[in-house]
């Protein structure tokens, strides 16, 4: 298949762009295809632990660009998976340590070897971000239903059109159903009323997700709770399959009946 | 029957508020233009007008205002005499 770059970008911080690079890498592994997480946020990194790579880390993206090192020695193979690769960013340089057109070319390299590259874009919407999307073909942009997570998305998603990137597709994470069926929390049908942008996937606030980066084990390596399987259906409508949506209305009778309806049984 | 009153008069329903407070902020932000390109539309708006009125471009307050559920460009514009130049006379006399 023709490799597909994506970024994984917020606006806001604190969302779980993070967390989501890192159970999508591991769930499209999952589906055979040869995968690489990069992580974009120079200075801040920490795709490393949430993936429980950061002891591995000998060379980083800096120092690739810098020279100091080849690509795929910077690449760091996930043991528990096949076909996963990490590369890590440096802790103790800035945002311009790696440039928009180093990235492109960085880029163009892992076309050749990956089916998927996902990169984890920084917060914000100066030089980090855009230096983190220029070589990116598509992206996925994490919000919660808070008023401030939805506001940064819209601004995010006018800029990554403006970068003609596409699709550009919506993920809704943290969601508690309860919240929502006593209306005190957005839906994901007013997300999507308001942003008016394609959704890919719906995560319910889960405390796995919590407990799996205290171990540095991203979720999606089992599929025991909802928001792992949240992820895992993402991959899969990544991967252009039509897996239907988790009822996260707050509606359904209880954690098994949800997973019944995932199944549509 | 008191935990429907305190459910009806405290909690639920936020939502709406978060909905409608975001339309109206993202109405703001998606029309939001830079100060230099409201200077500018400032700049071509006094030549245009000048053809028609005599303004004091230093009156001039021009912004955009948030009212109720849109966002409208407000322009005061004060013109300066309501004296006409003499008329009734030849031309290049």
């Amino acid at each position: 298949m023709d490799c597909r770059i994506i970024v994984i970008t917020s606006g806001k911080g604190g969302v779980g762009k993070t967390t989501t690079t890192a159970n999508l890498a591991v769930a499209l592994a999952n589906e055979g295809y040869k995968v690489v997480a990069v992580d974009g946020d120079v200075g801040l990194r920490n795709l490393d632990v949430i993936m429980g790579l950061e002891n591995r880390i000998v060379y980083t993206l800096v120092d690739v660009v810098e020279g100091t090192c080849r690509l795929n020695q910077a690449m760091i193979r996930d043991k528990r998976i096949n076909n996963l690769y990490m590369i890590p960013t440096a802790q103790s340089r800035t945002k311009d340590a790696v440039t928009s057109e180093q990235m492109i070319e960085i880029c163009r390299q892992l076309r050749k070897e990956f089916d998927y590259v996902l990169i984890d874009s920084p917060a914000g919407i100066e030089a980090g971000f855009r230096n983190a999307s220029a070589g990116a073909d598509e992206a996925l942009v994490v919000t919660t239903p808070e008023v401030s997570a939805v506001r940064d998305a819209d601004r995010i998603i006018g800029l990554l059109e403006s970068m003609e990137k596409a699709p550009i597709s919506l993920i809704i994470n943290r969601i508690k159903p309860q919240m929502v069926k006593r209306g005190d929390m957005l839906a994901v049908q007013d997300v999507l009323d308001i942003l008016a942008v394609d959704l890919i996937g719906t995560i319910p606030d889960d405390e796995s997700v919590v407990t799996s980066s205290n171990k540095g084990e991203p979720l999606t390596f089992s599929n025991g709770s909802e928001a792992s399987q949240a992820f895992l259906n993402i991959a899969k409508r990544i991967c252009g399959n039509e897996v239907p949506f988790m009822d996260l209305s707050g509606n359904q009778k209880g954690f098994f009946s949800s997973i019944r309806r995932l199944f549509g049984k | 029957m008191f935990e429907f009153l305190s459910k009806l008069f405290s909690g639920g329903q936020s939502k709406e508020a978060a909905k409608e407070r975001l339309q109206l902020v993202l109405i703001h932000d998606r029309n939001d233009i830079a100060p230099e390109k409201l200077e500018a539309l400032k700049i071509d708006m006094v030549k245009l007008l000048k053809k028609y009125l005599d303004i004091d471009e230093n009156g001039i307050d021009m912004n955009l205002e948030r009212r109720n559920r849109s966002v409208a460009l407000v322009a005061n514009i004060p013109i300066k005499s309501s004296q006409r130049p003499v008329r009734g006379r030849k031309k290049n006399a």
